[in-house]
């Protein structure tokens, strides 16, 4: 009788023992379960600016379209204590640019963006011009259509934007592509020079269809105050026409003919200053084939062979490059 | 029963939801322990804070600056013949010396080995051989990489040659820390001294087993550590890695596209000196970039004064 109680007993025990392990097991599961659930949820909110972590490890996936994202590059401002920038900043207030940047809705968050990041920040005022408004980013809408052939169309009316609301605020006007990069301090030194009341523009000089010449539009141009005002004159009095395809040649047309001088815009040594391709364009020599359009083009013969050295380019330079990245994408430029 | 089963079922689950807390915070607190010592074994190397340099030293600037003598060695091959010519002609001319090694058209060691490691080690051999007296400190790249050494120059200049040093962009692989050839490698004369006795006596760096091919720097990385040369990651004042793998696009095309919402402090560092994977297109355009191309009216206050090399055209 006994016997059989006892062996009743061990089979309760085993059982009890069983079933004791299984609580604990699933006690142990519900417990991490609860935390990671409860942590989980404190995961999300995440800093503003992000401090380059430099043991990070960066994942090799780069399977987007266009840079997304963007950097700071004036965040450690403190790399740059030897740097005196006395006399740039003395020119920031001397001399003002009201840079626009041409642009479209479909490149904002492509290209616009990181002019916006980059250089856009030297200019003393910078705008966007689209062919739509876009409260945003911010950019305006000139109420245009987009593509090349309304290239002329929006730059009409985007220098009309800026004389109606900008134009007390600066003495030059700068035009630039959402693929260019321009170096202010630079063009700022060209034009301490001038008197911004004086009729006269600067870029990339070509020779052809113009007799004084016109200003190459990848490259970037920009107007005096007064040059300004009378191109905006122009349209109202019908001095020049507002139908055509070609927005810097059609330009250079009504400069002429409203008497705004097409300036010389080539550095101390005769070297230019504007550029209308990157920089392994002008920089490498041969790389521009002797048969290429470009070649015939410019106003002022190139200096390429007569450098000392495979540049051909000075140093002091605007630097008014189409700039395109790497794999045909365009993001932020090498030189900063 | 059920009452008896019942309970003992909730005195498990009582005893796990313990033991589960006390295992969570115990591998916290040995993963935070874990985290500092594999840091200690990290090793970083920084540039010297200028003031406090300058206060000390009492040499002069240029002084300084001449005592610091880089040999420069380009290693590899590359099916673009144009590299050898564009790095002749550009960053090249920085280093007080330079020699150009093209591993497939071999023509200075006539070494019969496609063996990386074997070309590496004649190489380092002959390197310290002929030259090993004359410079202090030696700097190895592929051909496919752009330097500043200016910017090594000033990295090193407070640090004795004589000394064993092995920087670079560094990786750790398992046990060993060694610095990657695409960043590229620096071995002080000491560094070069120990290499050398240690590939004229010994076995030990001969190579690993055939099966088993390590990467050539890995195999310098294991022989200099039988010489107690241990390896050390360049950094600047602010952490960032100095010797980069990479071409600049791709640096900052990887940071922004793994932030894509945020804006992100600048990671790319100002003294920077390596950069890798450029064309010879790139290569000019950085030279120009580097040494020509200014913004008016800004002027650095330089703690260096390097000139630029005697006849150069381009810098």
């Amino acid at each position: 009788m006994s016997e059989i109680r006892f062996r009743e007993m061990a089979s309760k025990s085993w059982l009890n023992i069983l079933i004791f392990l299984c609580g604990s097991a699933i006690g142990f599961l519900l417990c991490s379960q609860l935390f990671s659930i409860f942590l989980g949820e404190q995961g999300d909110t995440q800093p503003n600016v992000l401090h380059n972590d430099p043991h990070a490890r960066h994942s090799d996936d780069n399977g987007e379209n266009h840079l997304e994202g963007q950097m700071n590059f004036n965040a450690d401002s403190s790399q740059h204590k030897d740097e005196n920038t006395d006399i740039a900043e003395n020119l920031y207030q001397k001399v003002k640019i009201l840079c626009w940047i041409m642009t479209g809705p479909q490149n904002l968050e492509k290209k616009a963006k990181h002019v916006k990041a980059t250089w856009g920040q030297r200019c003393n005022k910078v705008l966007f011009m689209s062919s739509v408004e876009n409260k945003d980013f911010p950019a305006v809408g000139l109420k245009t259509k987009e593509g090349r052939d309304q290239l002329y169309w929006k730059t009409i009316k985007a220098f009309e934007y800026v004389h109606e609301h900008y134009l007390e605020d600066a003495d030059w006007f700068l035009k630039a592509d959402d693929d260019t990069y321009v170096i202010l301090d630079n063009l700022r030194w060209l034009l301490s020079k001038y008197d911004p009341k004086e009729p006269i523009y600067f870029g990339r000089r070509f020779k052809p269809y113009v007799k004084q010449g016109y200003m190459s539009g990848g490259a970037g141009y920009v107007l005096s105050k007064e040059a300004l005002k009378r191109f905006v004159d122009a349209f109202k009095t019908d001095k020049c026409t507002h139908t055509s395809s070609i927005e810097d040649l059609a330009l250079g047309k009504c400069m002429e003919i409203i008497n705004v001088q097409a300036g010389d815009s080539r550095d101390t040594t005769g070297k230019e200053t504007f550029h209308p391709f990157v920089p392994e364009h002008h920089l490498i020599k041969g790389y521009l084939p002797r048969t290429f359009w470009y070649w015939n083009y410019n106003y002022y013969p190139p200096v390429e062979l007569q450098s000392k050295g495979p540049f051909a380019d000075s140093n002091w330079n605007i630097q008014h490059w189409t700039l395109i990245q790497l794999t045909g994408k365009s993001g932020p430029p090498l030189v900063f | 029963m059920v009452s008896a089963s019942g309970t003992s079922f909730f005195k498990g689950m009582l005893l796990g939801s313990i033991s589960w807390v006390l295992i969570t915070m115990f591998g916290q607190i040995h993963i935070r322990h874990g985290g500092q010592t594999p840091d200690h074994k990290h090793h970083h190397l920084r540039p010297p804070n200028r003031n406090d340099f300058l206060n000390t030293s009492e040499m002069t600037p240029m002084e300084l600056s001449k005592g610091i003598r880089v040999f420069c060695i380009i290693f590899g091959e590359s099916e673009d013949e144009s590299y050898w010519v564009v790095l002749k002609e550009t960053w090249t001319k920085h280093c007080d010396k330079t020699e150009l090694y093209d591993t497939k058209n071999d023509n200075l060691f006539n070494i019969e080995s496609n063996d990386k490691w074997v070309q590496m080690r004649t190489t380092y051999k002959h390197v310290f051989e002929k030259y090993g007296n004359n410079y202090n400190w030696f700097f190895l790249a592929l051909p496919t990489t752009f330097a500043v050494i200016e910017n090594l120059k000033y990295l090193l200049f407070t640090r004795d040659a004589s000394q064993p040093f092995y920087l670079g962009h560094t990786v750790v692989s398992g046990d060993l820390q060694y610095v990657t050839v695409e960043g590229g490698i620096v071995l002080s004369r000491e560094s070069m001294k120990r290499l050398n006795r240690l590939l004229h006596n010994s076995e030990n760096c001969a190579g690993q087993s055939v099966i088993w091919r390590l990467s050539e720097d890995k195999q310098l990385a294991i022989c200099l550590k039988y010489a107690g040369v241990h390896a050390e990651n360049a950094e600047d004042y602010e952490g960032r890695d100095v010797f980069n793998t990479k071409p600049i696009a791709q640096l900052i095309e990887e940071v922004l596209s793994n932030n894509p919402q945020q804006v992100v402090a600048s990671c790319l560092s100002d003294m920077a000196i390596t950069f890798n994977g450029l064309t010879p297109q790139k290569m000019e355009v950085m030279m120009y970039g580097l040494y020509r191309l200014r913004a008016f009216g800004h002027y650095f206050n330089d703690t260096l004064v390097f000139l630029p090399p005697v006849g150069s055209e381009n810098d």
